[in-house]
């Protein structure tokens, strides 16, 4: 555990040294709140929820969190400091859930910092407070599959710019999975029963669900196991690279 | 009890064989270097040494830990340096060897003493501040050599540490690697033959993945043309030459740059018979050299046969 955090630690050293963090945490939290006050209709809906502010979270994680995991490993890979680091006496295990947990931490930074909407919408109105909360819980887990994704794509190529546009393009048909957009074209060749666990996966359908304040079970479920299979393919994707 | 025990050391990249079944046992007290033509496979075995490769086939122990299944404790006996000192050049010198320390499970005043002790050692205290990308690249290689010495491992494993520094520098990195070889074993891989001769107790001669020859620098040397030979400066080579090669003793004899030498056919004491001749002959001798053989020769020999092989 402790070696776990000892990661992190170094993660968010080079994150703030850089203008990695500063800028992540100015433009989601730019993004976000002229989101939803110019698309969202946050003040002309005339309704005391944070509803407009969470449903462009996808749509700005989709490009903003790879941006962050694409970095994770194949950077170390480029410069060869991944030699460094994996010889020192840590397991790939912790290396791998330190750096993750390291980016999640920055996103969560970025969803903390923008309690000034929180506090407004409680200052006009009146809103169910643990929906708010509901909703927070549900667009950082959400990111935190993006960003398994991320590093998962980014473990497997030393090239930044290809772990960026994989981790995005995979991310978005996750994100659409639900959709005709990709239901269509994977109906043609996939029977019915695939195409029917593939619309569950979409994570626009449990995102939406979470927004508006329902943490159920089956999308908490669903994304811890998203989460948890990436990480291991991420950590597979590590040790494969040392495998002759 | 300090030791590496290799073990038929093999990997193949895809097809290519890198290393083929490199086998040797080092115990502590020696400055080990590897020495061989680029692509030879020196990195290739330290890389499956420090465990940051799996070997196709065999294994090292390192103080008796399996580098495969005991990984952790193979580690913390060792300090590696990798090819070319890549570092985190995002972050402070001194956040980085704190990092170091702490993934090394040193904390607290032990961690603090730790990376005094060695920003001394290697004279890193003025840029303890600095960002890493911003270090030259004597600093650069110096802050890489810092963290692997970090946790005064007993193994030291650096991959060409003098590689791109300045001579000064050079000297420096030597300097310190010959202090901590008294109870360490220190393995270097180097394509610079003066660093073998000043600083290795024993070589290994590593062409096309395979272990060529291993010996102290001495023994190696011995294995040259040169050894025994003789070498001449005298003020009319051309006459000296063609009388040099009438005698018994004289296989034959060679001129290149404003030295003669002669090589022993075998026949006689070589270095006796010239001497009775210079006498005789009255000749002027500005130097006269009884050869102990070259290293650079042993090793043009072997990377040229592997060359012509490959």
């Amino acid at each position: 555990m402790l070696n776990i955090l000892i990661v992190t630690r170094r993660e968010w050293l080079a994150y703030f040294h850089t203008p990695i963090a500063p800028l992540y945490l100015i433009i989601f939290l730019v993004l976000s709140s002229a989101l939803a006050f110019y698309l969202g209709g946050f003040y002309e809906r005339e309704i005391a929820d944070l509803e407009p502010f969470f449903q462009f979270h996808p749509w700005i994680y989709l490009f903003l969190v790879p941006a962050i995991g694409m970095r994770l490993w194949s950077e170390e890979y480029r410069s060869g400091s991944a030699e460094l680091l994996l010889t020192l006496p840590l397991s790939t295990w912790e290396v791998v859930l330190g750096k993750y947990l390291a980016a999640l931490g920055l996103i969560g930074l970025g969803l903390a910092l923008s309690f000034p909407i929180w506090i407004t919408v409680n200052v006009l109105g009146d809103p169910d407070n643990g929906v708010i909360v509901g909703a927070y819980l549900g667009s950082w887990l959400m990111a935190g599959g993006f960003l398994a994704i991320s590093a998962a794509a980014s473990a497997a190529t030393s090239n930044q710019v290809v772990a960026f546009i994989a981790s995005s393009s995979i991310c978005f048909v996750f994100l659409m999975a639900g959709m005709p957009l990709v239901l269509d074209p994977i109906g043609q060749v996939l029977p019915q029963g695939i195409v029917d666990v593939i619309s569950q996966a979409s994570f626009l359908i449990h995102y939406s669900a979470m927004a508006r304040g329902m943490l159920d079970l089956k999308s908490g479920v669903y994304f811890v196991g998203l989460i948890l299979l990436m990480l291991i393919s991420n950590w597979a994707l590590i040790e494969v690279r040392k495998a002759p | 009890m300090t030791s590496i025990l290799a073990q038929s050391l093999t990997r193949c990249y895809g097809r290519m064989l890198a290393v083929d079944r490199v086998s040797f046992e080092v115990d502590g007290g020696t400055v080990l270097g590897f020495l061989g033509p680029n692509g030879a496979g020196k990195s290739t075995t330290m890389k499956m040494l420090t465990g940051y490769l799996h070997p196709t086939s065999g294994t090292a122990l390192i103080n008796g830990y399996d580098i495969r299944t005991h990984r952790r404790q193979a580690h913390q006996a060792m300090g590696y340096l990798p090819e070319g000192a890549p570092l985190y050049n995002d972050m402070r010198v001194k956040d980085f060897l704190r990092f170091v320390a702490a993934a090394r499970g040193l904390s607290g005043t032990t961690a603090k003493t730790a990376i005094g002790s060695v920003a001394e050692r290697l004279e890193l205290e003025e840029v303890a501040e600095q960002s890493i990308g911003t270090l030259s690249k004597g600093f650069g290689r110096r802050v890489g050599i810092a963290q692997a010495l970090l946790h005064d491992p007993p193994i030291l494993i650096l991959d060409e540490p003098t590689d791109g520094l300045d001579p000064i520098q050079k000297t420096q990195v030597r300097r310190l690697i010959q202090e901590m070889s008294d109870t360490k074993i220190v393995v270097i891989s180097t394509h610079i033959l003066e660093e073998v001769e000043l600083l290795c107790d024993r070589v290994m001669i590593i062409a096309q993945g395979q272990l060529q020859l291993d010996g102290t620098p001495t023994e190696i040397r011995s294995r040259s043309r040169y050894a025994g030979a003789l070498s001449l400066v005298v003020d009319q080579p051309q006459s000296v030459a063609s009388k040099l090669s009438g005698l018994p003793s004289v296989s034959n004899v060679e001129y290149r740059a404003g030295k003669l030498t002669a090589f022993p056919s075998g026949d006689g004491d070589l270095a006796g018979a010239v001497q009775a001749l210079i006498q005789s002959e009255n000749w002027v001798v500005r130097e006269f050299h009884l050869e102990s053989g070259r290293l650079d020769d042993v090793f043009a020999r072997i990377a040229g046969q592997s060359e012509s092989h490959a």
